[in-house]
C-alpha cells in the first residue's frame, strides 16, 4: 500500500497559517454598565496584530486600551463583533476553554502582580503548577526561564527583596512558562524608571527575536512604542484613530490625538519663547519659520549644509533632534530665514529638488 | 484558703478554659474559614457570584455577631442538649463558643482576604487558573499571615468569652473568678484569676505575632 505524501499536502496549509494574523479585531465594542449608567469602552473596533512582530496600542488612560487588551484572553468579554485570536473565537468559548486560551497567551502587568508569599522561583512555577505538570517538570522549565531574564541568582528570593525591573523580569519569565504564542503586555514598563525601562524593553525585544513571539502591547508612553513596536494603534475615547507600521505614523501622523502623543517624545514641539511670538502672517522684515523633517533618504545627506549654501547663509537653527522610530533615523529641525520673496524661491526649489519634507509654522520678527 | 488550695482550682479552671477554648476555637475556626472565603468571593462580578446567598450569608453573620454572647449561650440551651445531651458543664460551653467564633472569624476572614491587590486574581485568571485554584493557591496563600493573626484574635476573643459560661456550669478561669473572688469575697483569689488571664492572652498573642510574621514576606529587606 502506498501513503499518500502528507507533508506535500499539509505545507501550503502551514505557510498559509503562518501568514494569518495572530488577533484580529472585528467590529468590537464594549459596554459596561447597562441604561443612563452605561459606558461605552471601546466602539467598533477593527484591527489586525501580526504574527511575530511586537504590535503597540498607544493612548491616553481611559481611552479603552486596557480594555482592549483584556479582549483578547477573555478577561472582558466583548459586547459585540469578534475577537479572533489565532484561529479562535474568543467569545465564543467556555470556561475551559478559555481556560486553555488563556494558558496559550501570557501577560504582563504594570504593578507586575506576583504573589507576595512565593519567591520568584515559585512565581514562575504558579502558572506551571495551575496547568497540572509536576514538580520536576516544573523544576526542569523555571531555572531555564529565570536564566533567560536574568535573575538566574534571584530564584529564592521573595518580590518585596526585588527591584521593580526585577519583579518585571519574573513577570516576564512567568509569562513565558507555560510556552505561549502570544505575550500581552498591559502598560508593562509604566512603574519603572526610563533606565529599567529601556532593559525591560529590550528583554521584550529580545524575547520577541529569539523565540518568535507575538507581542501586543498597551502604553501611554510613545517611548515604548517608538522602541519595540513594529506596528502601532493609536486609541483615542474607545475608537482606533491611526494605525499602521511605526514609522509611517510617527512621521506622518494623520490625526489630532497621534500628533499630541507625539509632540512630547519627537523634537516636533516648539520651545515656549518661539511659540509665543509667532505670527500667521509676515510683516516686512519678518523671518519664516520652517520645520524640516527628514527620514528615508534624506535621512542620510548632509542637506542641512546645502540649505545653508542655496539660501545665501542667513539660516538659523532653533530647534530640532534626530531619533530612531522601529529602527530608522529620523531627524526634525526647526530653522529660520528672512520671508523676502527671493530667499523663499530658492528655498522652495531647494526644497522640490530634494525632497525634504517640510512645514511652514509662522513668522516671527 | 491554702496557697495548695488555690493552686488546685486555678489549675483545673485553666486546664477548662483551655479545653473550651482550644476545641471551640478550632472547629468554629475551621467552619468559619470556608465562610469567610464565600463571603469574599461571592459578590457581583467575583470569582463564585451569588450576591443572593452572599447577602443572606452576611445578614445571618450579622445577626449572630449582634447577639450578646450569654443571651446566645441561654437561647441556644436546646440545641446543645441535642448536640452533646447536657446543657451543662464544659462540653456543653463549647457549643455555644464554637457558634459563637464561626461568624467572629468569618468576617475576619473575609476582611483579610479582600485586602488582597484583585491583580492578583486577574494575574490568576489570566494564567489559566479555575475559581478554586485561586482561591487555594492566590487567596488563601497570599492572606496566610492574616488569617494567623486573624486566628489569634479570635482565641484571645474566645478567651474573655469564656469566662461568661460559667452561668452554664463551664467552668474555666472566669468562673473562678466571680464564684470565689467575687461571691465569696476573696480577692486574692480573683487577683491571681486575672494575673493567668493576662499571661494566657499575652502567650497566644505573642505566639501568634510570631507565626504570622514567619509568613509574612511583604516587607522583607535584601
Amino acid at each position: 500500500m502506498i501513503l499518500p505524501p502528507v507533508a506535500a499536502e499539509t505545507a501550503p496549509h502551514e505557510r498559509a497559517e503562518a501568514a494569518a494574523p495572530m488577533i484580529t479585531f472585528e467590529g468590537v465594542s464594549k459596554r459596561f454598565g447597562e441604561g443612563t449608567e452605561a459606558f461605552t469602552a471601546l466602539d467598533g473596533i477593527d484591527m489586525t496584530v501580526n504574527r511575530g512582530a511586537i504590535t503597540g496600542i498607544i493612548g491616553r488612560s481611559g481611552a479603552g486600551k486596557s480594555t482592549l487588551i483584556r479582549l483578547v484572553n477573555g478577561l472582558e468579554k466583548a459586547t459585540s463583533g469578534q475577537v479572533v485570536v489565532d484561529g479562535t473565537e474568543v467569545g465564543g468559548l467556555n470556561d475551559a476553554g478559555l481556560r486553555g486560551l488563556r494558558r496559550e497567551v501570557g501577560m504582563i502587568f504594570q504593578h507586575f502582580n506576583l504573589l507576595s508569599s512565593r519567591t520568584a522561583f515559585d512565581n514562575v512555577a504558579l502558572p506551571l503548577e495551575i496547568a497540572g505538570l509536576d514538580r520536576k517538570a516544573i523544576r526542569a522549565k523555571v531555572g531555564p526561564l529565570l536564566d533567560l531574564v536574568g535573575l538566574g541568582d534571584k530564584a529564592m528570593r521573595y518580590p518585596s527583596e526585588l527591584s521593580g525591573g526585577q519583579k518585571q523580569r519574573v513577570g516576564i519569565a512567568r509569562a513565558l512558562a507555560t510556552s505561549p504564542k502570544l505575550l500581552l503586555s498591559d502598560e508593562a514598563t509604566s512603574a519603572l524608571d526610563p533606565e529599567t525601562t529601556r532593559s525591560i524593553l529590550a528583554l521584550l525585544k529580545q524575547i520577541n527575536a529569539e523565540l518568535g513571539l507575538t507581542v501586543l502591547l498597551i502604553t501611554h508612553e510613545m517611548e515604548v512604542v517608538k522602541t519595540i513596536a513594529s506596528h502601532v494603534a493609536v486609541i483615542d475615547k474607545g475608537r482606533i484613530v491611526e494605525q499602521g507600521p511605526t514609522f509611517d505614523v510617527f512621521t506622518a501622523p494623520q490625526h489630532e490625538t497621534t500628533r499630541i502623543l507625539l509632540s512630547s517624545t519627537l523634537g516636533t514641539s516648539l520651545p515656549e519663547w518661539l511659540r509665543s511670538g509667532l505670527k500667521a502672517e509676515p510683516a516686512a522684515g519678518d523671518r519664516i519659520l520652517v520645520r524640516l523633517t527628514f527620514f528615508g533618504a534624506t535621512a542620510f545627506q548632509p542637506l542641512t549644509a546645502r540649505l545653508v549654501t542655496e539660501i545665501g547663509g542667513d539660516v538659523n537653527i532653533l530647534a530640532g533632534a534626530i531619533e530612531e522610530i522601529a529602527g530608522e533615523p529620523f531627524g526634525t529641525l526647526v530653522v529660520s530665514y528672512p520671508a523676502t520673496p527671493e530667499i523663499l524661491d530658492r528655498a522652495n526649489r531647494f526644497y522640490a529638488e530634494t525632497g525634504l519634507s517640510t512645514e511652514v509654522l509662522g513668522y516671527v520678527a | 484558703m491554702s496557697p495548695e488550695m488555690l493552686f488546685g482550682l486555678l489549675w483545673k479552671s485553666l486546664l477548662q478554659t483551655l479545653h473550651m477554648v482550644a476545641v471551640s476555637g478550632l472547629i468554629g475556626s475551621l467552619i468559619g474559614l470556608p465562610i469567610g472565603v464565600f463571603l469574599a468571593t461571592s459578590g457581583k462580578g467575583e470569582l463564585f457570584p451569588a450576591p443572593k446567598l452572599n447577602y443572606a450569608i452576611g445578614l445571618i453573620v450579622n445577626a449572630a455577631r449582634s447577639t450578646p454572647f450569654i443571651i446566645l449561650v441561654v437561647a441556644i440551651i436546646p440545641f446543645t442538649r441535642l448536640l452533646t445531651g447536657t446543657s451543662i458543664g464544659t462540653t456543653a460551653a463549647i457549643v455555644p463558643l464554637t457558634i459563637a467564633t464561626i461568624p467572629f472569624f468569618a468576617r475576619l476572614v473575609e476582611a483579610a482576604i479582600r485586602e488582597i491587590d484583585k491583580g492578583l486574581i486577574e494575574a490568576a485568571r489570566a494564567m489559566g487558573a479555575t475559581p478554586m485554584q485561586i482561591v487555594f493557591k492566590v487567596l488563601l496563600a497570599e492572606a496566610r499571615p492574616a488569617i494567623l493573626l486573624a486566628f489569634t484574635m479570635t482565641i484571645v476573643s474566645l478567651i474573655g468569652y469564656s469566662a461568661m459560661v460559667g452561668a452554664v456550669g463551664g467552668g474555666g478561669l472566669g468562673d473562678l473568678g466571680i464564684r470565689y473572688g467575687y461571691q465569696r469575697f476573696m480577692p486574692d483569689v480573683m487577683l491571681a484569676v486575672v494575673i493567668v488571664l493576662i499571661v494566657l492572652v499575652q502567650l497566644v498573642q505573642s505566639a501568634g505575632d510570631a507565626l504570622a510574621r514567619r509568613f509574612d514576606k511583604r516587607n522583607r529587606k535584601s
